[in-house]
């Protein structure tokens, strides 16, 4: 026994740390060559400026230029970003308690749960760009122009072929003393309900999943105890599914960061004709720290409310 | 005793139109709960399935067909011409098979180093425990986008520790090879690797350790334990991360375009293609109205496969996501 010690040289512990180490050792390796060198050049460029000889490239230091030209000199993208994040503010909470909404429904038994659980859950196969575009097409083919207005405008939902004027709708609410805000969120909640639905695929099974984790028995002591159902809802449900309610923030703001018009912005800055590789850094900086603290304060107020079993 | 039966008669057909009511009540709440969620159901599967059903039609729909005012939905001359010509310029067979050997390759991979790098975090202690496991949840909250200039850069001048400087080759242009994806993948950090390894961590993490005990104390090595223990019990993650790495592998367009893989091996990228080419010399099909029939055959023949195989796993993979411990 002192013998096979010796020869190996070290403790269980420390076999069982060397195994380890190799398992994951794929991906820090991966980590380190890919994303910490990848993340350290484009902090290089984002403050440096940038030009191309051959293949090659050569870097100047220039502090904070880049930044700035961003927001000053460049045409679009103060207002891509404002908008961009404007609209994810909107979507976000949206998603989150379409989804939630949905996966309570698809979580009851009925007559044809999974036909429609495999319709719902369609837009998750059907979520590729090219396809995506081509859809939006389509659905304006298919309705007739409700639904294929660009997000938000009032005026081109007003002029809608489907029949119904929209636009009275929106004065009379108005004029009932409704708050602005509010009336914008909802027009722009009710243009984007194509979006809403389509995004949020994954978040309906990872709602499902969590509501078919929480033990029937909860459920049964509520209904002795004669619970309504709303505060089963409140008292059992949600606090049973709110740890989630995190996942799938992360995963919407990054869905939806991922679609946005910034990341175009900084593709193009890169491969259009200016090819300028410290302007499409900085872009890539502005908006991972914008995506970094939107994230941040949304898991923080969420977090507050987060109930956790375990 | 005449009063008392009386007065209990009077309770109990109380207590029976009492029970009465109420029975109609849930009844009727029932009823409108039934209506309602029906009503909600087919309102959303419509906004789904709707564009699907306009483009799978009008992709039969012939030149006439298209500017007759008086059809909607169901064409009056169906014709295949669309998807005749869209097979033969998306080269759809030879396509297909290259984009399928792609994916397919590169899911398995993802399942492999995932669950290996994910029962690693799972089981083992070892140092930087902690701080390596906040790298896993660095790369999902860190969109690829981000980096996409330097993951450009490095596979443009490809020249890991400069071995190929020493051996004197010189950088390697990988660009426009299948290359840098593979490369990603195996080393963990491909396309949302992050999130399959955190599936695979919670998952491993919520299996108890007496299996893998029994497996230790009858003799087994670890390696021996991982593949023929753990592997074996981890069948509904590996259902969801293969189904969800086939369908954003199949999908993406990102690393595609980024890495400017070649339009042969991706279908999405020959489909973007299609416009244009129906425009050029041999079809000189120009009108936007007519050239989008041409392109809804092409989507309709890109997510045929994945319909196929989504109605063939759907049940599966839904249960599977269930229980693959993505819900912790």
């Amino acid at each position: 026994m002192t013998d096979a010690k010796k020869r190996k040289g070290l403790t269980l512990m420390q076999r069982r740390a060397v195994t380890g180490l190799l398992f994951v050792s794929p991906f820090i390796f991966g980590f380190l060559v890919f994303y910490v060198r990848s993340l350290w050049m484009t902090l290089e460029f984002a403050f440096s400026e940038t030009s191309t000889e051959g293949l090659g490239y050569s870097l100047s230091f220039v502090g904070l230029d880049n930044f700035v030209n961003a927001f000053t000199q460049h045409p679009r993208f103060n207002q891509v970003l404002v908008d961009s994040i404007g609209s994810m503010v909107i979507d976000v909470p949206l998603i989150i308690f379409f989804s939630l909404f949905i996966a309570i429904i698809l979580n009851q038994k009925f007559k044809g749960r999974t036909v429609a659980r495999a319709i719902f859950f369609l837009p998750v196969l059907l979520n590729a760009p090219a396809v995506f575009q081509a859809l939006e097409t389509a659905r304006a083919f298919m309705i007739g122009g409700a639904s294929a207005a660009p997000s938000g405008l009032v005026d081109s939902l007003a002029g809608s072929a489907s029949g119904v004027n929209i636009g009275y709708y929106i004065d009379m609410l108005r004029e009932m003393g409704m708050p602005m805000a509010i009336l914008d969120y909802i027009i722009g909640a009710v243009t984007r309900i194509n979006y809403v639905i389509t995004m949020s695929g994954v978040q309906i099974i990872i709602f499902l999943a969590s509501l078919q984790a929480i033990s029937p028995a909860l459920y049964e002591v509520a209904k002795i105890e004669g619970a309504t159902p709303y505060e089963t809802f409140w008292k059992i449900t949600f606090p049973m599914v709110s740890p989630l309610l995190v996942t799938n923030m992360v995963y919407t703001v990054l869905d939806s960061f991922v679609n946005s018009r910034v990341l175009q912005e900084s593709y193009d800055a890169m491969f259009g004709t200016a090819q300028d590789y410290s302007l499409s850094a900085a872009f890539s900086l502005i908006s991972m720290v914008c995506v970094c603290g939107i994230l941040g304060i949304a898991s923080w107020l969420v977090s507050k409310r987060v109930y956790y079993h375990n | 005793m005449e009063f008392l039966r009386q007065k209990i008669n009077a309770l109990n057909s109380d207590n029976k139109i009492y029970n009465e009511k109420r029975r109609m009540t849930r009844w009727f709440t029932s009823l409108l709960m039934t209506l309602f969620r029906l009503a909600l159901i087919v309102g959303i599967s419509y906004v789904i399935l709707g564009p699907i059903i306009g483009i799978a039609v009008s992709s039969f729909f012939s030149t006439e067909d298209r500017y007759s005012p008086i059809v909607y939905i169901v064409p009056m001359a169906p014709t295949l011409e669309r998807y005749t010509v869209a097979f033969r310029l998306l080269d759809y067979w030879n396509v297909l098979r290259n984009m399928l050997v792609y994916v397919v390759t590169l899911s398995a991979i993802q399942v492999v180093v995932c669950s290996m790098v994910g029962y690693g975090f799972a089981r083992f202690q070892f140092p930087l425990k902690k701080i390596l496991f906040a790298c896993v949840i660095i790369i999902i909250v860190i969109p690829t986008h981000s980096i996409m200039l330097p993951l450009y850069m490095t596979f443009r001048n490809f020249d890991p520790l400069w071995i190929f400087s020493l051996t004197g080759g010189g950088p390697t242009n990988l660009l426009s090879t299948l290359t840098p994806m593979y490369l990603m993948t195996i080393f963990g950090v491909g396309l949302r690797s992050g999130l399959y390894i955190y599936i695979f961590n919670q998952f491993f993490r919520g299996l108890p350790k007496e299996i893998e005990e029994a497996a230790f104390v009858d003799g087994a090595g670890t390696f021996y334990t991982f593949v023929r223990v753990m592997i074996p019990n981890a069948m509904p993650s590996i259902l969801t991360v293969t189904i969800f790495s086939l369908v954003w592998q199949y999908n993406d367009l990102f690393y595609a375009n980024l890495f400017n893989i070649p339009n042969d091996w991706i279908l999405p990228k020959k489909l973007n293609s299609l416009q244009a080419t129906l425009a050029g010399v041999p079809y000189r099909i120009t009108d936007p109205a007519i050239s989008t029939l041409y392109v809804y055959a092409g989507i309709m023949l890109m997510i045929l496969p994945m319909i196929l195989i989504y109605v063939f796993l759907q049940r599966k993979f839904i249960e599977g996501v269930e229980r693959s411990g993505i819900v912790g």
